[in-house]
């Protein structure tokens, strides 16, 4: 693949609204995560809740599409000036040159759960003004948000479980590389729901405190919620030569464990191989890279093989952390918000720290960062694994790409 | 415009009266009266036994279609990188997990909530032939078999080999089913591979366009392409049961289809 370029990204979690907030937090070492008060949803446990979402109003041409996953669409989009950098590249490349690729898991299925307590006293019916288009489809978050910005191309939800949003980067890569769009709007957006809040609750997944990815005795994940978005581009050689500081998108590495529905590999073949693909598509070494974003889950069977597979790939000195323990781990819209943190790692110099480590697990011999750092990156992997055994590696690099 | 091309080496098919490429190949002809029927969806024998006890109805359908196409092509199925499309994904999960939430207990199944994920027919595809391929599930509403189309020819031309794609829609049941109107289930796999092929039944070329979707001429079959998702891709099959060249419009979205030209 050719390198493309990442000409502007946002993000939207816990930790706030933009890339201020958001690299704030993750320098503070400051986490996101608070009690469980989502909702009617009572359940022993934390949440990475987006502060805000209620409060926004969709545009009244959009007004079909009001639910709370595309209210922290709309949030999310309304940062760093993503709107204008949007329109600027619809100027360079024609509406209909620019796709549109957002993951997400569970889109705004929140709606349809609420709706489904009125069915008693409906006579088993939904609400008269229940839309399943709009909210409920999986394609609600990309219809929507392809209709906010006024774009034209192809569009799609990307639906692979908490590795949709990493998938939505490989997918437009490759409409890129086969020269049907120019440009493309990609992202990740979840939001809180009782079915991923309850559904962990019975897999026994859900950690009672807040998440320890990687802890000796980390009890399982926290759930958040997020929006994250990134335009890239095509990126002519002039200019990849012209600025050392451009962001590029350099590989995607893809892979299935073909193992269990909601267990990951035993040795972690999935993860390595995902990982493996995307060094050989940007043609670089487990050497090269210098920091990793790792999947870190903080369930104990998702760290300990994550950890074999970069063991295996790495060794133990390429430094790497979770960074769920800050935001929660938003699901469908993980692969993007922490490819925004990688973006944001290699611009501004931080490796963030993985959060609530008293004690390294001894069964995951990595490189774990428990303070961040300042450092310059050049590179940044980040990691992906899904429900499916469906995983996606992003590979990001700063400067003219080798 | 710029066009994607894949040489289809292997089709698979089922929907209500259509139970096979063959038989659905007959109908779009003509050479067969079109009779409707509530689709029959077989056991996924490929599947280990807890797998198989755990598999909704569009687990059976996306595996059923799927393993059509693979066994016409003659490829091994663990070699496949994969494209899965679907509008609703499975929507009897979803109504049973929805309704127990309605419940005090708010008590899940832990395999009702790995199974609604949208990739789950993806996962027990992956987990059935041992394919640790990339694989990617994505949904564009009623656009979701042009999406998934797009995707796979994108994926031939990035990786150079065989891609299958998977497009499989089922009806929600009640109260959902007033709502989101699916009649039945409706399945259609391609296996595509790049155009060199020395096993393809048929070549072909496809670009974004703003031309109209083809309709069939079969009233009952034209309802059928409105009516299922998946079944937007029916104009494909025509011009293949046909035979020869010729160029169709499949939908997509308001703003953008996907123009088709078969090769012979």
């Amino acid at each position: 693949m050719s390198p493309l370029r990442i000409s502007h990204y946002t993000a939207t979690s816990c930790l706030g609204a933009g890339l201020a907030a958001t690299l704030a937090a993750l320098e503070n070492e400051r986490s996101g995560l608070a009690a469980c008060d989502f909702e009617t949803v009572s359940l022993e446990t934390q949440i990475g809740r987006v502060t805000g979402v209620d409060a926004v109003v969709l545009p009244p041409h959009l007004r079909a599409f009001d639910c709370r996953n595309n209210r922290l669409a709309q949030l999310g989009l309304d940062q760093d000036g993503f709107l204008a950098a949007v329109e600027a590249s619809a100027g360079r490349w024609g509406r209909e040159r620019i796709g549109v690729f957002i993951g997400t898991s569970t889109s705004g299925i929140l709606e349809t759960e609420i709706a489904y307590r009125a069915r008693d006293s409906l006579g088993g019916d939904l609400p008269a003004d229940f839309d399943y288009e709009h909210r409920q489809n999986s394609f609600s978050v990309s219809d929507y948000v392809r209709r906010r910005l006024e774009l034209t191309g192809p569009a799609a939800s990307l639906c692979t479980a908490c590795s949709s949003s990493a998938k939505a980067f490989a997918v437009a890569q490759r409409l890129i590389d086969a020269s049907l769009i120019d440009a493309a709007v990609v992202g990740g957006v979840d939001s809180l729901c009782l079915t991923t809040l309850y559904g962990f609750q019975a897999l026994q997944l859900m950690a009672r405190a807040a998440c320890r990815p990687f802890d000796r005795g980390r009890d399982g994940l926290s759930i958040g919620e997020a929006a994250a978005f990134a335009l890239i581009e095509r990126a002519p050689p002039a200019t990849r030569a012209a600025d050392a500081e451009t962001i590029f998108l350099l590989g995607a590495g893809e892979s299935s464990d073909a193992h269990h529905m909601s267990a990951p590999h035993p040795e972690g073949a999935g993860a390595r191989m995902a990982m493996q693909r995307a060094l050989e598509v940007a043609g670089l070494t487990p050497a090269d890279i210098d920091y990793i974003n790792l999947h870190g889950t903080g369930t104990p069977s998702n760290d300990a093989t994550e950890a074999l597979a970069v063991g295996a790939l790495f060794g133990a000195d390429t430094p790497c952390s979770s960074t769920k323990a800050a935001t929660g781990h938003t699901l469908g819209a993980a692969g993007a918000l922490e490819a925004v943190i990688c973006l944001l790692a290699l611009r501004h110099g931080v490796l963030p720290a993985g959060l609530n480590l008293t004690e390294l697990d001894p069964q995951c011999p990595i490189n774990y960062l428990t303070r961040s750092r300042r450092a310059s990156p050049v590179t940044a992997l980040s990691n992906s694994f899904g429900f499916g055994g469906v995983n996606c590696a992003l590979l990001f690099g700063r400067g003219v790409p080798a | 415009m710029t066009r994607l091309a894949a040489a289809i080496e292997g089709i698979g098919v089922l929907g209500p009266g259509l139970d096979s490429w063959r038989s659905t190949a007959a109908v779009l002809t003509g050479a067969r009266a079109y009779e409707p029927a509530r689709t029959i969806l077989p056991a996924p024998s490929a599947l280990p036994s807890a797998e198989r006890r755990r598999a909704g109805r569009v687990i059976k359908l996306a595996l059923a279609v799927a393993a059509e196409a693979v066994a016409q092509a003659a490829r091994p199925a663990r070699s496949l990188s994969s494209v899965f499309a679907s509008s609703g994904g499975d929507g009897d999960n979803c109504h049973e997990i929805c309704t127990a939430l309605t419940d005090t207990e708010r008590s899940i199944s832990p395999t009702r909530f790995h199974n609604s994920v949208h990739n789950a027919a993806a996962g027990y595809w992956s987990i059935a032939n041992g394919c640790t391929e990339g694989s990617v599930t994505l949904c564009a509403y009623d656009g979701s078999f042009a999406a998934g189309l797009l995707e796979a020819l994108s994926q031939v031309a990035q990786s150079r080999g065989p891609v299958l794609l998977v497009a499989y829609d089922s009806d929600y049941p009640p109260p959902l089913q007033l709502h989101r109107r699916i009649p039945d289930a409706f399945g259609l796999s391609l296996l595509l591979a790049p155009v060199d092929s020395t096993r393809a039944l048929a070549t072909l070329r496809a670009g974004l366009s703003p031309q109209p979707p083809t309709r069939l001429a079969h009233p009952a079959l034209e309802a059928l392409r409105l009516e299922i998702p998946a079944a937007r891709g029916l104009p494909l099959l025509e011009r293949l049961a046909h035979g020869g060249a010729g160029v169709i419009a499949l939908d997509y979205l308001d703003t953008v289809r996907l123009a088709v030209e078969i090769g012979a």
